[in-house]
């Protein structure tokens, strides 16, 4: 009895685990998308752009900041940038720092 | 592959017969759902490539006549004798081996909404979906211009706004021009197919006569009453660096053709060209229409924004050009990658009974040449508005190019080796 009830706990909590993980993964996977027509699938790069898959999380989130910001200047990135807010930048940063570069 | 075992715990998490679908390998044992995609551009092969990645466990059938996907985008360059169509064309293997997209190389003839299947031109045999997506990009209206209703004026007037066969006749008859020639391109009424791109063709069809045959005119007859898109870069670009040769006419509303001559007929007077360019007004793509998807000032189709699905049609999924746009939504190839990307999305969760993303974003940059090296853009973001139940443009996002650059320039040829990339392989 103990062992299968702390089973059930397991694969509950398991199940929950996975259900949370999914809808923030798929919400960055989402959001990740809109960068990947000029960034290549997952951000990794097919020829001149930079590669953004595998960057630090909180480098992502600082370089997104700087476009909007002018502080770093760009010729398209700044005017993108200033379309995402900081949760948004957040997922991003997320799902980008998770991708194999 | 941590992508795919991450998206078999997914998927495990969630039902227990998907269990025995999800496997690393692209081809699956046992299908969550089918999903048939008409039309492998920008749009549909974004889709299916984007479906499979994300959910090797729902079939993806792609029914396209072409052999090789050839991009608009890039294809004045190819005008300008900058490049080659082989260079702006790519094949289907990888959506084929790496994804696992099934291909039946025919047109889409007909769509039974009701009993959920599409019929092919090759034979009889109905093929069912579960959901359908149809990307059929725009078809070119000429009941407006009698003179090029027969297929030997549109053989000898072209459009050349489907890269392929058209660009190349295009790029002949511009070589063949006496210098000292005219060269007349005629813009139908906003919304067609790539707001810039004929501004970018008149700078590029410029840009080659500047070298070859400096004699010559370019005249730019717009059945609008101002230049569509980017249009202070434009106007700057054509005085700046092709005075005295590149000539705008806007309110030049199109009366008929005279294909023989290479007569336009204006409203108020006629235009005699050597090399005479008319893109005809444009629809949504014939499949759509045979289907009733047609919504919109007779031209284009209506869809939900959360989803792309048809407003009248359940199941049916329609992407691209060929949409009634969001407002400040352009038709452009990069938009459509992303139409692809949000409806792979909403098509996964809608088989799989999941929640569907209920804020999409959507971005779009379109670079336009002004030389064979020089590049302006305009960007824009946008948003799912809840309560219009629209996409909209953030606010305080996107822009236009300061000015043209050479930067830009090499930005834009990598832009188009990573979207290919995102498209197809």
């Amino acid at each position: 009895m103990k062992h299968s009830a702390f089973g059930m706990i397991v694969a509950l909590v398991l199940v929950f685990a996975h259900e949370r993980v999914y809808a923030e993964d798929t919400r960055g996977r989402d959001l990740a998308t809109t960068c990947s027509g000029c960034h290549g699938t997952h951000g990794r790069s097919a020829s001149g752009m930079p590669t953004i898959a595998g960057l630090e999380q909180a480098y992502i989130v600082k370089q997104m900041n700087n476009f909007k910001s002018g502080a770093r200047s760009a010729t398209v990135m700044h005017q993108i940038a200033k379309g995402f807010n900081d949760e948004q930048i957040a997922a991003l940063a997320a799902y980008f720092s998770a991708q194999k570069n | 592959m941590a992508y795919t075992r991450r998206e078999f715990i997914r998927s495990a998490g969630v039902s227990a017969v998907a269990l025995a679908g999800c496997s690393s390998a692209p081809v699956t044992k046992k299908s969550m759902g089918r999903v048939v995609v008409i039309g492998a551009g920008y749009a549909g092969a974004t889709a299916a490539k984007y479906i499979r990645l994300w959910a090797p466990d729902i079939d993806v059938t792609m029914i396209e006549p072409s052999e090789l996907f050839v991009s608009c985008p890039m294809s004045n360059l190819v005008l300008n004798g900058s490049k080659t169509l082989a260079e702006i064309s790519a094949g289907y293997g990888a959506l084929r081996s790496k994804y696992g997209v099934n291909f039946i190389r025919d047109s889409a003839v007909a769509i039974d909404v009701a009993k959920r299947q599409v019929r092919i031109a090759a034979n009889n045999d109905p093929i069912s979906y579960d959901r359908l997506i149809i990307a059929p990009g725009v078809q070119f209206v000429y009941d407006g211009i009698p003179g090029l209703k027969e297929a030997t004026a549109q053989e000898r007037v072209l459009h050349a706004w489907k890269a392929g066969p058209q660009t190349i006749a295009l790029r002949k008859q511009l070589e063949a021009m006496n210098d000292g020639g005219v060269f007349a391109i005629h813009i139908p009424k906003a919304p067609y197919r790539c707001p810039p791109g004929p501004y970018e063709r008149a700078c590029l069809i410029a840009n080659y006569f500047k070298k070859a045959k400096p004699k010559s005119k370019v005249l730019i007859l717009d059945s609008n009453e101002d230049v569509v898109s980017k249009k202070p870069l434009f106007m700057k670009i054509w005085k700046d660096l092709y005075p005295n040769m590149i000539e705008y006419r806007p309110n030049s509303e199109l009366v008929d053709v005279d294909a023989a001559t290479g007569t336009i007929k204006l409203t108020f007077d006629d235009v005699k060209a050597d090399v005479l360019n008319v893109l005809p007004p444009m629809k949504a793509g014939k499949v759509a229409e045979g289907a009733g998807l047609i919504t919109a000032n007779n031209r284009w189709c209506e869809v939900d924004f959360l989803t792309f699905e048809s407003k009248v049609a359940k199941n049916v999924h329609i992407l691209g050009d060929a949409i009634l746009a969001a407002p400040a939504m352009p038709k452009s190839g990069h938009m459509a990658n992303g139409h692809g990307k949000n409806c792979a999305a909403a098509v996964i969760a809608l088989i799989k009974n999941q929640p569907i993303n209920a804020t999409p974003m959507l971005t779009n940059t379109c670079y336009s040449f002004v030389t064979d090296k020089d590049v302006i853009h305009i960007a824009s973001v946008h948003r799912y508005d809840d309560v219009k139940k629209t996409m909209v443009t953030v606010e305080g996002s996107g822009g236009l190019s300061d000015r043209a650059s050479e930067l830009e320039g090499q930005y834009a040829l990598a832009w188009a080796k990573n979207i290919w990339a995102d498209v197809l392989s």
